[in-house]
């Protein structure tokens, strides 16, 4: 079975030029970058702003295409213009702003889009509408116009009109940085229920730390490289490397960290509230005072 | 005053009318215009009148929406009245000062004023029963023959069709800069005309830098969904004609038929 997303020495330049058109300079956006991603993971990138994560993106989707280096989405080149659209089909998009990929008045013919201009045939197309809305459960809404549903909701129908096109993989940047609280762990957990049910490969670029604790794997960008990859467990131990990079670890991982340093025997990592409770009920059933 | 433009508005109901396919109300529209334009006598304005006033029946349009829409055009109905009442030589029936009113003005600015409202009421009745979306998926069609002149009519439909959705996001988004603006002593509403426009520079430079990201982001999330031109591509809501698109048509044929013999006899 060949790779979802490999990269090799995948390399971005933008170039800058003057009013003439001469160069001006040359930002390298992604240096090298080696991955791959397995059918079916969840797959999360971190980084900080102009890490690069969003740049790098783009090229699983064939948006963008390496200055040098290759791509491969399912064992296509992304710069082989005879797969250009089963690429885009094969590997769907999520983008930040809710509003600004949204194409449809109504919420159904949206999601609708898609498989429009895949040149689906009309009652496949309703048939794939109505499975997509109930999977990220906004069924309710199909006949709503999409500027009366909040953030989370929009995302969501961003979400379903993807999946409409039948997608082996979904890429999602920075699905929430433009939402409330609520409308985060909305399009979170439909995120993680495709993953989950459907099988569908997610790689999720954000830099909420909160967001990646269940991925399968973690990649960390900073300037353009790829600085750490491992399990969330495996990261979040590096608390003082991921603080250099500006990225804060989840709240309770935090917390549990300076308890560590002040010099209390707490297991390394804690990822969610529910464990650290467990590590101190247990500390105070051997003794400690707390 | 914008809230009371009721031309390009929607009216949400269930009627004949508004089951009716898009083509078929964008002919018919047409028609009716052209036949308003064709008519030389009263009864065939009576005829027209008819027809209209069925029309608002089938429609389920309280007929006071409708014509919630005239004081948009009132003052031009009147000054074209006006005009017509004094400017047109002819027999003097009545005369002040440098002005005469003839009797053929009388006729005239009587035939210009049904004339006009008949035409707000004609195409607000189609906009009021067909959705924007619906509309521009009929235009689309309607002229798909233009396609063999190299006429980009797939195109222009999506552009007309992305306005419309955008419309009201740039609305809320006029209205955040300038609630920004005002938060700066921005001032928007004193000061001379010139002044006034000179201050609106301020709302409408981040406007369009906004709207231009705005499209850039759009083109990209199309694109990423696989976009690429209207050929090969499928509908989702395909425009089929049913038997009852074909009953409108002969409707509006007879009516043609009836305006254009009876409108046109000689008084």
């Amino acid at each position: 079975m060949s790779k979802m997303i490999q990269t090799d020495k995948l390399v971005f330049e933008y170039i800058r030029r003057d009013e003439e058109g001469n160069v001006e300079g040359i930002t390298r956006a992604v240096d090298e970058v080696d991955l791959s991603v397995e059918p079916g993971q969840f797959i999360a990138i971190l980084g900080h702003n102009g890490s690069g994560k969003s740049t790098l993106a783009k090229h699983f989707n064939a948006l963008l295409y390496p200055t040098e280096g290759e791509v491969h989405v399912d064992g296509m080149l992304t710069e082989d213009e005879e797969h250009l659209w089963d690429i885009r089909q094969e590997a769907g998009m999520i983008f930040q702003n809710p509003d600004n990929q949204i194409i449809g008045q109504v919420v159904e013919e949206d999601v609708g889009f898609g498989p429009e201009n895949m040149g689906v045939p009309t009652e496949e197309i309703w048939e794939r509408v109505d499975e997509s809305l109930r999977a990220v459960r906004m069924d309710k809404y199909r006949k709503a116009s999409p500027n009366h549903l909040s953030g989370g909701q929009k995302q969501r129908v961003s979400i379903a009109g993807v999946i409409a096109m039948h997608p082996k993989c979904i890429i999602m940047d920075e699905p929430t940085a433009m939402l409330d609280p609520n409308g985060r762990r909305e399009v979170i957990r439909a995120a993680r229920g495709l993953n989950q049910v459907e099988g569908i490969t997610i790689i999720l670029i954000t830099h909420y730390m909160e967001e990646v604790v269940d991925a399968d794997k973690v990649f960390v960008m900073d300037r353009g490289r790829v600085v750490m990859e491992g399990t969330p467990r495996g990261i979040f131990k590096r608390v003082d490397e991921l603080k250099a990079l500006r990225l804060g670890v989840p709240q309770v991982t935090l917390l549990a960290h300076e308890l560590r340093q002040a010099g209390l025997p707490i297991p390394d990592p804690i990822l969610t509230r529910k464990e650290l409770i467990d590590a101190l009920k247990k500390l105070r059933a051997e003794g400690y005072m707390l | 005053m914008l809230k009371d433009i009721t031309l390009g508005q929607y009216y949400r109901t269930e009627s004949p009318l508004h089951r009716l396919d898009p083509r078929v109300k964008i002919v018919a529209t047409f028609a009716f215009i052209i036949s308003l334009f064709l008519v030389k006598n009263f009864i065939g304005y009576l005829i027209a009148g008819l027809f209209l006033l069925i029309c608002i029946r089938l429609s389920n349009v309280p007929v006071r929406f409708i014509f919630r829409g005239m004081k948009a055009i009132f003052f031009l109905l009147i000054l074209t009245m006006v005009f017509n009442l004094f400017l047109t030589p002819g027999i003097v029936v009545f005369s002040f000062w440098k002005l005469q009113i003839t009797k053929e003005g009388i006729k005239l600015a009587l035939m210009m004023g049904i004339r006009l409202v008949f035409l707000i009421t004609g195409s607000s009745l189609m906009t009021l029963t067909t959705t924007p979306n619906n509309l521009t998926d009929g235009l689309e069609k309607l002229l798909g023959p233009l396609k063999k002149i190299r006429v980009p009519v797939h195109e222009i439909s999506m552009m007309m069709s992305i306005a419309l959705r955008f419309i009201p996001i740039l609305m809320e988004e006029t209205d955040k800069i300038m609630k920004a603006q005002m938060a700066r002593c921005a001032d928007f509403e004193s000061g001379s005309v010139i002044n006034r426009a000179k201050n609106l520079i301020p709302l409408l430079v981040p406007l369009f830098i906004s709207a231009f990201r705005r499209a850039n982001d759009l083109a990209m999330a199309m694109e990423a969904r696989c976009y690429r031109g209207g050929d090969g591509r499928t509908k989702m809501k395909p425009l089929i004609y049913q038997k009852r698109d074909f009953i409108a048509y002969l409707c509006i044929l007879l009516y043609v038929v009836m305006v254009v013999v009876i409108g046109r006899l000689p008084v």
